[in-house]
C-alpha cells in the first residue's frame, strides 16, 4: 500500500526505483587506443606544413575566411585533448558513471580533425564538399536504418533492407523514366519497398517462418528479379525504360545561406528533405505517441500487449510494411535522387551497412542516424583524400569506417540489447 | 539472433533431432514403403494405420514440401521467362485471334530454357559420346564444391545460434593465403598442396575467429562484425593485389596474382577433359566431418545445446563463450575451404579480388535450404551447383539471363521456409490433423474385416 502511495507522489515512476548503473571500461580503453594512434602519427609520421580548411563555396553570399592551421602544433594539441577526454572518461567510469554520448561524439570529431589536418598537409580541404558528400552518401543508409529500427522495435528483424532499397531504386527508375515524373517514381518506390516488407511480414507473422531466413532470401530474390528484368527488359529498351529524370536541387531560401550548415543541409533534393522529416517523425512517433508505445510494446512483450488489447500481429504487419516503404523511399536516392540509370545490384551492400547502423545505433532512430552519417562521412573522406593526395593507401581509408565500426561495436556499444521479442514470432495460444 | 533451424512454422514443438533424421535421409521414406507392405504376416495384428501414416508422413513431411517448393519455384521461373520472351509478346498481340500461337510460343520459350538448363546441368543429349554427354554433371559438381564447403560453414554457425554473413571475407583471406603459398613457394608435389590448403583453412578460421572472440569477450554482435570484416578483407586483399611484392604478379600492373604452381594445384579427378577437381572430395570429407562433429562428438552436443538455449547450456556447465569461438573458427575454416578450392581448383591462373564470386552469400541460401544439417547442405549445394552450371548454358543457348537462377533459388528457400503456404497451394493435409485421420482409417479397416 505504502508503495503505491509513494508512486503517486513521485512523478515518473521508473526513476523512483533505484537503478544500478552498469559501468564498463570499454569506452576509456577504446579512447586510449585512438589517443595512442594519434600519438603514434605525431611521433612516427610527422608531416610539416600547413593544412587549409575551405569553409565556403565560391558563390556563397556570406564568405567565411579559409582556416589555415599548421600541422604539427595542431596535431599535438589534439593529442593532448584526446588524452584529456580519455582521462575524463576514465574518471567517470571509476566514479560509477556512464560515459555520455556527447563525449564520444566530441572525441570522434577531435580525432577526425587531427587526422584530417595530418593527412591534408600542404593542401586545402573543401569542407563543404566533404560534408555535403557525406550527407548524400548517408541518405540511403539513414532511410534503411529507420526501416530497420521500426521493424525491430515492432519485433520483426528486417534483414531485407538491401532488397527494399534495391526494389525502390529499380521501380523509381522505371516509373520515373516512363512517366517523366520523378515524384511518381518516388511513390512507386515506396509501394515497391512496402511490397517487399509485406512479403517479409506475411512470411514471418502468418507462416512463422524464420525472419532471418526470409530476410536473406528476399534480398537474393530482389537482386535476382531486378537483375533479370534489367538484362531482359531494361537493357534493350534503355531509352524508354531506364533514363530516369532526377530531382532538382531545391535550395531553401534563407536557411541555405547560413555558412557551412546552409550549403550542406539546405541545398539538397526532395529526397533529403523528406529524410529530415522522416527521422524527426520516427523519433517523435516512437517515443511520444500512442503508435510508438504500441510498436514498442509489441516488440518488447507481445503477450502483455495482447493482454491489454493490442492486436499484436496486425500491428507488426503494418509496421513492417511501413518500414519497407521507408526503405523503398531511400532506394530512390540511387536512381532518381542522383539521376543515374538503374544498374544490377547498384545498392552494393548499403542495406547491410544500414543494418549495422541499426545495431550500432542501439535500435534508436537518432543514434542510428548518427551511425549512418558516420559511415557516409568515412566513405566520402576517402574520395576527398584521394583528390588531394593522401599519404595512406586508398584501400586503408576505405577500410577505416568498417574498422571503426568493429571497434565501436566491441568498445562503445558492447552488449547492446535488442528489443526483447525481436525475431520471435508471436503465436497466440 | 535466434537459430534459424529452431523455429519451424509447421511444427513449433518438433525437436532438433527429429529434424535431423527427416532431413538427412530424404529418401528414407521410399524404401520403407516397400517393406511396409510386406511386413505383416498372417495372424499378426497389423498396425493398420502404418500405411496411412506413411502416406501422411510423405504428404506432410519435409521431403514432399522440398520437392513441391522446387516445382513451384520452377513454375514461377517459367512464368517470368515466358512473359519476357519477345516471341511470346508478339504472339500475345493477336491472342484472341489465334490463342494457339501464344501457347506454343510460351511452350517453346519455357521448354527451350528448361531443357537447356537440364542439359547444362545433368546430361547433354546433343553430344555423340557418353564421355562428352556427362560433362555437364561434372560441371555441376565443380560448381557445387565451394557451395557445399561454404554452406557447411554457415550451417555449423547456425547450429550454434550464430549467423555468419562473413563468408566473403573469410573466402578472400583464405584464398589469399593459399594463393600466396601456392605461387610464392617451391615445395614438392603433394606437400605444397597440403601446406597451401592448411594455410588457407587457418586464414579463414582466424578471420572468422575475430568475430567469435569479439562476441565472446565483448558481446559484439557477430552479424555486424562479420559484415564489417567482409569489407575490411575486400579492401585488404585489393591493396595486396595491387602492391608489388605481396600478391601482385611480378611485371604486371593488373591487380591480379600470378598463376598457381603445378605442385600446388588440386589434381583433376576425371582426367583433363573435365574440370572436376580434388576439392570435391574435400567437400565430401568436410560434410562427413561436420556430420561427425555435430551428431557424434561432445563438442557438437555442446554446440547444439548452446544453439538451442545458451542460458540453459551455461547452467549445465558448458563454456558458452568458448563454443562461440570454436564454432566461428570451424565455420571460418569451412568457408576457407571454399576459398581454397576456388584458387587451387577452379581458377588456377591467378585470381583477383572477385575470386569469392558471391559464394559467401550463396552459401547462406545453401545452408538455409539444407536446414543447417550436413547432408541437407550437401544436397542443397549440389542442387544450387546444378542451377549454376545449367544457368550458364541456358544463358548461352536461349538468351535467358542467368539471374533467373537466383530468383528460382530464392523462391525455393522461401517456400521451404513456409510449409503451410506450400500445403495451402497444393491442398495437402496438415500434419496437425494427422491423429484424427489415422483413427478414422483404423475404424474403416476394422469394419472391412
Amino acid at each position: 500500500m505504502t508503495r503505491t502511495v509513494e508512486h503517486h507522489h513521485v512523478a515518473p515512476p521508473p526513476e523512483s526505483i533505484p537503478t544500478t548503473v552498469v559501468t564498463s571500461w570499454k569506452a576509456p580503453i577504446a579512447f586510449g587506443i585512438f589517443t595512442l594512434a594519434a600519438l603514434a602519427l605525431a611521433v612516427f609520421a610527422p608531416r610539416p606544413g600547413e593544412t587549409t580548411y575551405r569553409l565556403s563555396l565560391p558563390n556563397d553570399v556570406i564568405q567565411l575566411p579559409e582556416v589555415t592551421v599548421s600541422v604539427m602544433p595542431t596535431l599535438w594539441t589534439v593529442v593532448v585533448l584526446l588524452a584529456a577526454s580519455t582521462a575524463y572518461s576514465a574518471w567517470l567510469v571509476s566514479s560509477k558513471r556512464r560515459v555520455p554520448l556527447w563525449l564520444i561524439v566530441v572525441f570522434a570529431i577531435l580525432f577526425m580533425f587531427g587526422f584530417l589536418t595530418w593527412a591534408g598537409s600542404g593542401a586545402s580541404l573543401p569542407m563543404i564538399g566533404l560534408l555535403f558528400g557525406s550527407l548524400s552518401l548517408a541518405v540511403p543508409l539513414i532511410y534503411g536504418s529507420l526501416a530497420g529500427v521500426i521493424g525491430e522495435r515492432a519485433g520483426v528483424v528486417n534483414i531485407a533492407i538491401e532488397g527494399q532499397l534495391l526494389a525502390g531504386a529499380f521501380t523509381a527508375a522505371v516509373v520515373a523514366s516512363v512517366t517523366g515524373q520523378p515524384l511518381l517514381g518516388l511513390v512507386a518506390a515506396m509501394v515497391a519497398g512496402m511490397l517487399v516488407g509485406m512479403v517479409l511480414a506475411a512470411f514471418s507473422i502468418k507462416y512463422f517462418a524464420d525472419q532471418v531466413i526470409v530476410g536473406v532470401v528476399l534480398n537474393v530474390l530482389v537482386i535476382g528479379l531486378t537483375s533479370f528484368f534489367f538484362s531482359q527488359v531494361l537493357a534493350p529498351n534503355a531509352a524508354t525504360l531506364n533514363t530516369p529524370p532526377r530531382f532538382d536541387r531545391l535550395p531553401i531560401p534563407v536557411l541555405s545561406e547560413i555558412p557551412i550548415i546552409g550549403p550542406v543541409l539546405f541545398r539538397q533534393t526532395l529526397v533529403v528533405y523528406l529524410m529530415y522529416i522522416a527521422v524527426a517523425l520516427v523519433y517523435f512517433g516512437l517515443f511520444h505517441t500512442r503508435w510508438g508505445l504500441r510498436v514498442r510494446a509489441v516488440g518488447e512483450h507481445p503477450q502483455a500487449a495482447d493482454t491489454v488489447g493490442i492486436k499484436v500481429n496486425r500491428t507488426r504487419f503494418w509496421n513492417v510494411a511501413l518500414a519497407g516503404s521507408i526503405a523503398g523511399l531511400g532506394g530512390t536516392f540511387f536512381t532518381i535522387g542522383s539521376g543515374i540509370a538503374f544498374n544490377q545490384e547498384m545498392t552494393a551492400g548499403a542495406g547491410f551497412i544500414a543494418l549495422a547502423a541499426v545495431i550500432f545505433g542501439q535500435w534508436d532512430p537518432i543514434k542510428a542516424t548518427l551511425a549512418a552519417l558516420l559511415f557516409g562521412f568515412a566513405s566520402n573522406l576517402q574520395n576527398t583524400l584521394a583528390v588531394i593526395g593522401s599519404p595512406v593507401p586508398s584501400e586503408f581509408m576505405l577500410m577505416l569506417p568498417y574498422v571503426v565500426t568493429i571497434f565501436a561495436v566491441a568498445g562503445f556499444v558492447g552488449r547492446s540489447r535488442p528489443p526483447a521479442a525481436s525475431g520471435k514470432p508471436y503465436i497466440k495460444s | 539472433m535466434s537459430d534459424p533451424t529452431e523455429s519451424r512454422g509447421d511444427a513449433p514443438g518438433a525437436n532438433e533431432l527429429d529434424a535431423d533424421v527427416a532431413l538427412e535421409e530424404p529418401g528414407a521414406a521410399a524404401p520403407e514403403k516397400g517393406t511396409a507392405a510386406t511386413a505383416y504376416g498372417p495372424g499378426e495384428v497389423p498396425p493398420p494405420s502404418r500405411w496411412t501414416t506413411m502416406l501422411n508422413q510423405i504428404a506432410t513431411g519435409n521431403a514432399i514440401i522440398s520437392v513441391l517448393a522446387v516445382v513451384l519455384a520452377l513454375i514461377v521461373g517459367a512464368i517470368m521467362i515466358a512473359f519476357t520472351d519477345e516471341r511470346v509478346q508478339e504472339a500475345s498481340g493477336y491472342f484472341f485471334a489465334r490463342p494457339g500461337d501464344t501457347l506454343s510460343a510460351i511452350w517453346e520459350s519455357v521448354s527451350g530454357a528448361y531443357s537447356a538448363l537440364f542439359q547444362g546441368a545433368i546430361y547433354n543429349f546433343r553430344r555423340d559420346t557418353f564421355t562428352a554427354g556427362i560433362r555437364p554433371i561434372t560441371e555441376t559438381l565443380t560448381f557445387a564444391t565451394p557451395l557445399i564447403a561454404g554452406g557447411l560453414g554457415v550451417a555449423l554457425a547456425f547450429r550454434v545460434g550464430m549467423f555468419n554473413i562473413g563468408g566473403r571475407g573469410q573466402m578472400l583471406i583464405a584464398a589469399s593465403v593459399a594463393g600466396w603459398i601456392a605461387f610464392g613457394f617451391d615445395l614438392p608435389w603433394g606437400i605444397h598442396m597440403l601446406v597451401a590448403l592448411i594455410g588457407g583453412l587457418i586464414g579463414g578460421a582466424l578471420w572468422a575467429g575475430i568475430a567469435g572472440v569479439l562476441k565472446a569477450r565483448t558481446g559484439a554482435h557477430e552479424v555486424i562484425v562479420t559484415i564489417m570484416l567482409n569489407y575490411v578483407a575486400f579492401y585488404l586483399v585489393s591493396w595486396m593485389l595491387r602492391t608489388p611484392g605481396l600478391l601482385q604478379a611480378p611485371g604486371s600492373s593488373n591487380p591480379k596474382t600470378p598463376a598457381m604452381k603445378e605442385t600446388a594445384i588440386f589434381p583433376q579427378l576425371l582426367g583433363p577433359q573435365y574440370n572436376l577437381h580434388f576439392g570435391f572430395i574435400l567437400a565430401v570429407i568436410a560434410t562427413i566431418v561436420v556430420w561427425w562433429i555435430l551428431s557424434r562428438s561432445s563438442l557438437g552436443f555442446k554446440f547444439r545445446a548452446v544453439g538451442i538455449n545458451p542460458n540453459a547450456a551455461r547452467v549445465a556447465g558448458i563454456n558458452v563463450k568458448g563454443m562461440y569461438v570454436y564454432a566461428m573458427l570451424i565455420s571460418g575454416a569451412l568457408l576457407g575451404l571454399a576459398g581454397v578450392s576456388q584458387v587451387l581448383g577452379t581458377v588456377t591462373t591467378g585470381f583477383t579480388a572477385g575470386i569469392d564470386a558471391g559464394i559467401g552469400f550463396d552459401a547462406i541460401t545453401v545452408a538455409l535450404l539444407g536446414r543447417s544439417t550436413p547432408w541437407g547442405t550437401f544436397a542443397a549445394g549440389i542442387l544450387f551447383g546444378a542451377f549454376k552450371a545449367g544457368g550458364f548454358s541456358m544463358q548461352a543457348a536461349e538468351g535467358v539471363p542467368i539471374e533467373i537462377v537466383l530468383v528460382v533459388q530464392a523462391l525455393i528457400v522461401l517456400f521451404i521456409a513456409a510449409p503451410p503456404l506450400v500445403r495451402t497451394i497444393f491442398r495437402l493435409p496438415d500434419p496437425k490433423a494427422k491423429p484424427k485421420r489415422s483413427r478414422e482409417t483404423v475404424t474403416k479397416e476394422a469394419q472391412a474385416k
